[in-house]
Formats: structure tokens, sequence, C-alpha cells
């Protein structure tokens, strides 16, 4: 991410760590991704309430279906993960329970969303029933 | 706070709810951080639909069941109303980060704006469903 500062900022190379802007970076970039992933997780979801079980089989084993819910998965845990981990820096004061918060958040979005890739992709692999 | 040496000012602090005028500017920022919050409750419910699929149709049934429940309809409304504002509130700090439309007569509006996005895309939505069968 920090390819995306200019020259100068990394030149100058200010700031309490020197990640802030890679990470605010990140955390637009994600945002971009998601604006048109959302939109289609939108119509995807209405689109599986109405198939049943084997539909919704055979909906995520479609290439593209696939491949759009992990990378809906990936980019979605990566931004949750940046917008929660803000909200526990500024709220959270004891160096103890700061700590504890930013570790179970990281804990959480990389085993929930590797088990949702994971389980997508044993299923597009799976291939039809 | 009160070692600060003579000349350094206390560094000002995040606004006091209690003392602060609410304006719709601070309403459109609380909601992103509420809205964010309760997608991330939003994004496991979505991990645990995969892992149900993948278990089988047993599993897949009874967490079907659970979203089509009216606890579930619920819990489904409300992320459907935060997918729409943090969407559209997202876009406005996008903007933002071009620099652009942060007087407060823009923010104002594009703050209404957002929130009136997330109501007519919400119900927009949910009649969508309806009409396709999806309730």
């Amino acid at each position: 991410m920090s390819r995306y500062r200019t020259p100068l900022s990394r030149a100058r190379g200010l700031g309490a760590a020197g990640h802030g802007a890679g990470h605010w970076i990140s955390e637009r970039l994600s945002a971009i991704a998601l604006v048109p992933l959302v939109l289609w997780v939108v119509y995807a979801t209405l689109k599986i309430a109405t198939l049943g079980y084997e539909g919704a089989v055979a909906f995520v084993g479609q290439p593209l279906n696939a491949v759009l819910l992990v990378l809906l998965i990936a980019t979605g845990f990566w931004h949750m993960h940046a917008g929660m981990r803000v909200i526990i820096e500024d709220y959270l004061e004891t160096m103890g329970l700061r700590l504890t918060a930013l570790v179970a958040n990281l804990f959480v979005a990389v085993l929930a969303g590797g088990l949702a890739v994971f389980s997508i992709l044993k299923i597009a692999f799976g291939g039809a029933l | 706070m009160t070692e600060a040496s003579p000349g350094v000012r206390e560094r000002p602090r995040a606004p006091h709810l209690q003392v602060w005028r609410w304006h719709l500017t601070m309403l459109t920022s609380i909601l992103h951080r509420v809205t964010g919050t309760g997608l991330y409750g939003a994004a496991l419910l979505a991990a645990i639909w995969a892992v149900t699929l993948a278990a089988g149709p047993e599993a897949y049934g009874v967490y079907m069941g659970l979203l089509g429940s009216i606890v579930g309809k619920i819990a489904l409304f409300l992320i459907s109303l935060s997918v729409f504002y943090h969407l559209a509130n997202g876009v406005r700090h996008l903007v933002w980060d071009l620099g652009k439309g942060l007087d407060i007569k823009t923010s104002n509006a594009s703050g209404a704006a957002a929130i009136a996005f997330a109501l007519v895309a919400t119900v927009a939505v949910w009649i969508v469903a309806a009409m396709m069968g999806a309730l």
C-alpha cells in the first residue's frame, strides 16, 4: 500500500510509526472495491433467497459468482478489520484492553474470513451435486 | 493533561456529546460508525451462511429457517439499511478525501442525501424481494 504514497511523503517519513498513511490508503482502496461488490451481493442475496439448497450450491458453483464472493469476503473482512481497528484505537485508552481488542479483532476477522472463503471454494470445487 | 507545561494548550478532544448541539454532520458521522459496527456482525452472519451451505442441506435448512424467522427478517432489514447507509456515506467520505464537498452547506446536503438514499434503497430492495418471492 505504501506504493501509493508520493515520493515526497516517503522522504519526509512523518507520522508516529510510519504506517498510518498505508492503513489510511488501504481502507480507501478497499472501500472503492466494495462499492460494486456490495451492489452485486445485494442482487446475489435476493437471488439466493429464492433458491433452495441445491440452487444455492449451483449459484455459488458458477465461476464468476464464486470469484466475486471470494473477493467480497477478502475485501470486506479486510475493510471491517481496518474500520474496527480505528474505533478500538479511538475509544479504548487502557493499554491492556486496547491490545486485547486489537488482537481479537484481527483473529476474528481472519478466522471468519478464512472459514467463509474455504467454504465457498469447497462448494465451487465440489462440482454439481 | 494537568502536567502540560506552560504555553502548551490542552489538546482538543472528541466532541462532547453532552455539550454540543446536535447537527446533521455529527449524526451522519456517528451513524457511519454504528452501521459499520453492525455490518461487522452482518459479515459474521454471512460467514456462517457460507459454512452451513458447505456443511450440507440439513445445516443450511436450519440456518435459512433462522434467517427467515421474524427475528431474522428484522435483523436482515436492519442489515440492508446499514449496507445502503454505509455505502452512500462511504462514497461521501471518498469525495471528501478528494478535498471536495467539505463546506458546511454541501456536507449538510450530502448527509441528508445519504440518509434519504439509505431509506429509499432499503424499501425498494424489500419491495423487489417480495416481488421475486424472496421473503
